[in-house]
C-alpha cells in the first residue's frame, strides 16, 4: 500500500511501487484529466505538479511520488489565473493536451511571473498540441501573468 | 426499426420537441412532443431540438466533438433562427441514429468539413420551425394572428409589449404542426450567427472534466491492450501466455487471428502483460519493404501511363505549340495523423444488445461492423460518441471497435481497448504518399496553354469503398489537380494506382491536403518561368472577382504583397478552393546560411461563406497553419523491415511552440451558404512556405518534408 497526497487529499493505493504515477492516478484514483499519450515523456500530456514542479507522470514511479504533494488540474482552484485565462482566450480545441500544458504553464509562471514571449516559447517548447492551439497558449500565459499580478500573486 | 420506442417514452419532460425522420431518403422535421399531433411513427425519433418548461433549449448533435467548434456552431445556427436566449442553450451528444446521418452522404460521419455545410438549411429550418410554432401558440393564447407577434431572446411578444417565455409556451406549441417551410431569417437579422460565442465545451476541457474515450469508465469494466503485428502480414508464431498471466492484474490472454488481446484490471497491467508475452512474430509478407524500396516503387509507377482523371482540350498539340514548357516532379511521404489521444474504444456485448463508447468519426461504419460481428441487428447496436482528442480522419476507421467487441465477447463484460502510442504509429492509416510529375506549356504571352499532371499514389477508396473505383481511377486521389481554381484551356490529369501493404486513409483535407502542395508550388514555378508576379500570374488565370480571386487578393492585401518584405525575408503565397470554401495563405520566411528556415509570419485569408462563430473559425485557421508548417518542415513516416519504423513522437517530430509564427486570420464577410473550415485552412500553408523559400533563396523545394540541407549557403 502506498499513500499519496493528491490535490490536498490523502489517498492509499495498492499498486506495484514501480508503476508509473500516471497509471495510478488514472486507473486507481480515477483522475482522468492526467492524460496518456506517448508514455516516454515526449509530449507533456501527463504532466502533474509534484511539490509545485511540473513533472511527467508517465516517468515518475508511484514509489517516488509518495511523501510529495501532487496537484492535477482539478487541484487548481476554479478561479486560478491559468484556468480563467485559458477560458478567456478560448485556448482548447480538442482539449486533450491542455491539462498537462496548463500545469506546466502554472509551474513556469510561479518561477517567472512576468515572462517575455521568447521565454514563454522556450518554456513551452517541449509540449505537443496537434490541434495547433499554440498562439492562444501564448496569449493565455501572458494574460494569466497579468491576472496574477493584479491578484497580488 | 424499434416499434416499441415511441415518442412518448423517449421524451421525458420536454415540452416542444422537433425531431427528424429520414423515411425514403427524405429528411422531414416532425413534432415529437409528448402532446403533439404527429402520427405514431414506426421508427425511433431523435430530437434535434427540445424546449423544456424551465426555458432550457437543448440542441442534440450527431457530429463528433473533435474540438472543431461544431458543438457550439450548430446550436448557434438553431438558436439564431429560433430567437433563443443564448444563455439557455445546452448542447448534448446524441446516440448514433438515422436522423443524424449526413443529408447528402446518408451516413453518420464527421469529416470532410461537412458538419455545418451539409446541414446549413436543415439547422436553420429546425430553429425557424420551432419559432413559428411558439408564435402560433402565443397568438392562440392572445387571440391575435401569429403575424402580429414577434420574438426576441427566448420570448414571444404581443404588440402591446406583453410577453410569454418559450418555456411557458412550449407545452401548447407542442400541439402545433411543424411548418414545412418556415420563414428563414434575412441574414441581416442574424443576432447570434456571425458573433463571437465562447465555445460551450471549453469550460469542462479547462477544468479537466471532459471524459474523452480513453477516460471512459464503466463498473465491472476491464482494460485491454492488443499485441498487433509490427510487420505487414506477420502473425504470432509463439508466445508465453503464462508469463503474462503471472503479472498482477492480468485476467486473460485472448488470441484474435493475427493479434493477441491482453485483458487486465488496469492499463499498466495489460501493457506489462503484453510485454511479458515475448511474442515471436513471423517475418511477414514484405520483409524487404522500407523507405528505399517504396521510393523506387513510386518512381517506377510514375513512368507508367495511368487512368485519365481529366482530359480537356488537346494537350499534345498544345504542348507542341507552347512557347516554352516547364516540367517538375514532386515527392510527398506518408504522414501520420499523430492525434494526441491514442485510438481506443469501449464495448459491452450482451445477449440482445451491443453498446459502444468511442471517440469515433464514423458512427454508421461502427454500427455496420458491430452488427456483422455480433449478429445483432443495427438498431441493437448503440453507439455513444465520446469527445475525441483529435482525429483528423483516423477515427473513421473501425479497428479498435472490432478489438473491443471481440474482447468483450471473450470476457463477457465491458472492455476498454487502449492503443499505446507505438500501436498508433504502427497501425495508423497514413496520408498516402504521392509522387507527381507536371508538365505545362506557356504561350508567348506567358499564359498557361497546357497542363498535364500525373499522380502516382495508393488508393484509399479501393479499401474503404471499392465500388467507387472504376477503371483503376480513384477520384479521391486527384482532388486539387482536376478542380484547380484556374481556367486552363488544355488540361490532363492521370492517376497511376500504386499498390503496397501500407495502410492509407483519410487525413485532414484529404486529396487537397496532398495535391495543393504540388499544384500551388508548380504555379509558382510557372510564374517564375513567365517572369510574372506569383499573385498576378494566378489572378490572370482566374475568373475576375470569383471567390478564389477575391480571397487571393485579400491575402495579398493583408500580407502587404505589393510592398517589399522586411530585410532578409521573402514572401510566398498559395490559394485553394475546396470543401465549398476558399483559402489563401501568405508566408513570410527567412533562411539562414545553415539552410534553416524560419517562418516569421503567416497570413490566412478565408472565405467560408457565412462565418458562424468567427473566433472558433479563427482557431481552426490558426491550427491549420501550425499543422501545415509541421507537415512541411518535419513530418514523414519511415518504413523498415516490412513494417512501420516510426514508433513515437521521438522519431516523428511535430512543430512546437518556438517555431509557431505570428498568425493573422482574415475572414471574408458575406452571407453565402456556410462552407467548410477545418479542411480548407490547411492545404495552402505548405506551398506558401515553399514559394517564399524560393523567393528567398532561388531553391525550389519539391519534396516534403523540406530538405533544409538544400538551402545551405543558398
Amino acid at each position: 500500500m502506498i499513500t499519496l497526497h493528491v490535490n490536498g487529499k490523502k489517498q492509499t493505493v495498492d499498486a506495484d511501487p514501480d508503476t508509473p504515477l500516471l497509471w495510478v492516478l488514472r486507473d486507481h484514483l480515477g483522475i482522468t484529466s492526467v492524460k496518456y499519450t506517448c508514455g516516454i515523456a515526449e509530449c507533456g500530456m501527463c504532466t502533474v505538479l509534484i511539490d509545485g514542479e511540473a513533472q511527467r507522470s508517465c516517468v515518475v514511479s508511484v514509489e517516488d511520488a509518495k511523501d510529495t504533494r501532487i496537484t492535477t488540474v482539478e487541484g487548481l482552484p476554479g478561479n486560478h489565473p491559468i484556468k480563467m485565462a485559458w477560458i478567456e482566450k478560448q485556448v482548447p480545441q480538442c482539449g486533450y493536451c491542455q491539462p498537462g500544458i496548463m500545469l506546466q504553464a502554472t509551474d513556469f509562471l510561479s518561477r517567472n511571473p512576468n515572462p517575455s514571449q521568447a521565454q514563454i516559447d522556450e518554456a513551452m517548447d517541449d509540449v505537443i498540441c496537434r490541434c495547433g492551439s499554440h498562439p492562444r497558449i501564448r496569449q493565455a500565459i501572458q494574460l494569466a501573468a497579468k491576472m496574477t499580478e493584479k491578484q497580488g500573486g | 426499426m424499434d416499434r416499441n420506442m415511441t415518442r412518448r417514452t423517449f421524451l421525458g419532460k420536454s415540452s416542444l420537441v422537433i425531431a427528424m425522420t429520414a423515411l425514403s431518403g427524405h429528411m422531414n422535421l416532425f413534432n415529437a412532443s409528448a402532446s403533439g399531433p404527429s402520427p405514431d411513427l414506426p421508427f425511433k425519433p431523435h430530437a434535434f431540438l427540445e424546449i423544456t418548461t424551465d426555458n432550457t433549449v437543448i440542441v442534440w448533435v450527431g457530429q463528433t466533438n473533435l474540438g472543431q467548434g461544431t458543438h457550439t456552431g450548430i446550436p448557434m445556427i438553431i438558436a439564431d433562427e429560433l430567437d433563443a436566449d443564448w444563455k439557455t442553450i445546452e448542447v448534448r451528444m446524441a446516440l448514433a441514429a438515422e436522423p443524424f446521418k449526413d443529408p447528402l452522404w446518408h451516413m453518420q460521419f464527421t469529416g470532410g468539413s461537412t458538419s455545418t455545410r451539409h446541414r446549413w438549411d436543415l439547422l436553420r429550418k429546425t430553429g425557424a420551425a420551432a419559432r413559428q410554432m411558439l408564435m402560433e401558440a402565443a397568438a392562440d393564447q392572445w387571440g391575435i394572428p401569429a403575424e402580429q407577434c414577434r420574438t426576441e431572446a427566448g420570448s414571444v411578444y404581443h404588440p402591446d409589449g406583453r410577453r410569454l417565455s418559450y418555456g411557458r409556451l412550449a407545452p401548447a406549441a407542442g400541439n402545433h404542426e411543424v411548418p414545412e417551410n418556415p420563414t428563414l431569417k434575412d441574414p441581416k437579422d442574424y443576432k447570434i450567427i456571425g458573433t463571437h460565442r465562447d465555445r460551450l465545451d471549453i469550460p469542462d476541457k479547462v477544468m479537466g472534466k471532459t471524459i474523452f474515450g480513453t477516460d471512459f469508465i464503466l463498473p465491472d469494466m476491464c482494460i485491454a491492450v492488443v499485441a498487433r503485428p509490427r510487420q505487414y502480414g506477420s502473425t504470432p508464431e509463439s508466445y508465453d501466455a503464462k508469463a503474462a498471466l503471472a503479472i498482477k492484474g492480468v485476467l486473460k490472454v485472448v488470441p484474435l487471428d493475427n493479434k493477441i488481446g491482453i485483458c487486465a484490471d488496469t492499463t499498466y497491467a495489460a501493457m506489462t502483460g503484453r510485454d511479458a508475452l515475448g511474442i515471436n512474430w513471423s517475418k511477414g509478407s514484405n520483409p524487404g519493404l522500407d523507405d528505399a524500396t517504396l521510393d523506387v516503387l513510386y518512381q517506377e509507377h510514375l513512368q507508367k501511363s495511368g487512368a485519365v482523371a481529366k482530359n480537356t482540350g488537346d494537350i499534345t498539340s498544345a504542348l507542341a505549340q507552347a512557347d516554352q514548357t516547364v516540367e517538375s516532379s514532386y515527392k510527398l511521404p506518408h504522414i501520420s495523423h499523430a492525434q494526441v489521444e491514442p485510438i481506443n474504444c469501449t464495448a459491452h456485448v450482451e445477449k440482445d444488445r451491443c453498446r459502444i463508447w468511442a471517440p469515433t468519426q464514423g458512427q454508421t461504419v461502427i454500427q455496420m461492423v458491430a452488427s456483422k460481428i455480433t449478429g445483432l441487428p443495427a438498431e441493437k447496436i448503440e453507439v455513444m460518441t465520446l469527445p475525441a482528442g483529435g482525429g483528423f480522419g483516423l477515427r473513421s476507421e473501425p479497428d479498435p471497435v472490432i478489438d473491443a467487441i471481440l474482447l468483450s465477447k471473450a470476457m463477457n463484460r465491458p472492455v476498454k481497448v487502449m492503443w499505446t502510442r507505438e500501436d498508433d504509429f504502427a497501425n495508423d492509416y497514413f496520408r498516402p504518399a504521392n509522387h507527381s510529375r507536371i508538365k505545362a506549356g506557356l504561350d508567348k504571352d506567358g499564359r498557361i496553354s497546357a497542363w498535364t499532371h500525373k499522380v502516382a499514389a495508393q488508393s484509399i477508396m479501393s479499401r474503404v469503398m471499392p465500388k467507387m473505383v472504376k477503371n483503376n481511377l480513384d477520384q479521391d486521389a486527384v482532388p486539387g489537380t482536376v478542380d484547380m481554381p484556374y481556367t486552363l484551356p488544355n488540361h490532363r490529369v492521370e492517376y497511376v494506382m500504386v499498390k503496397t501493404p501500407v495502410q492509407v486513409g483519410w487525413w485532414r483535407s484529404v486529396g487537397y491536403s496532398i495535391n495543393a502542395f504540388i499544384v500551388e508550388s508548380f504555379m509558382d514555378e510557372l510564374a517564375h518561368a513567365a517572369g510574372a508576379d506569383p499573385v498576378q500570374f494566378r489572378m490572370d488565370h482566374m475568373e475576375k472577382d470569383s471567390r478564389a480571386y477575391n480571397i487571393l487578393s485579400l491575402a495579398a492585401e493583408k500580407g502587404n504583397w505589393n510592398s517589399p518584405a522586411p530585410q532578409g525575408r521573402a514572401r510566398g503565397i498559395a490559394v485553394t478552393a475546396c470543401f465549398e470554401s476558399f483559402a489563401a495563405h501568405m508566408a513570410e520566411v527567412s533562411v539562414d546560411k545553415n539552410g534553416r528556415i524560419t517562418v516569421h509570419k503567416v497570413i490566412c485569408a478565408l472565405d467560408c461563406g457565412t462565418a458562424v462563430n468567427p473566433s472558433a473559425i479563427q482557431a481552426q485557421a490558426e491550427g491549420g497553419v501550425v499543422m501545415g508548417l509541421s507537415v512541411a518542415l518535419y513530418e514523414k513516416v519511415s518504413f523498415a523491415n516490412g513494417g512501420v519504423n516510426t514508433a513515437n513522437y521521438g522519431n516523428y517530430p511535430v512543430l512546437t511552440m518556438s517555431e509557431v509564427p505570428e498568425i493573422e486570420v482574415h475572414i471574408a464577410k458575406n452571407n453565402l451558404k456556410a462552407g467548410g473550415i477545418g479542411e480548407p485552412v490547411f492545404p495552402s500553408v505548405g506551398p506558401a512556405v515553399a514559394n517564399a523559400v524560393f523567393r528567398a533563396t532561388g531553391v525550389r523545394l519539391r519534396e516534403l518534408p523540406f530538405d533544409q540541407k538544400l538551402l545551405i549557403n543558398a
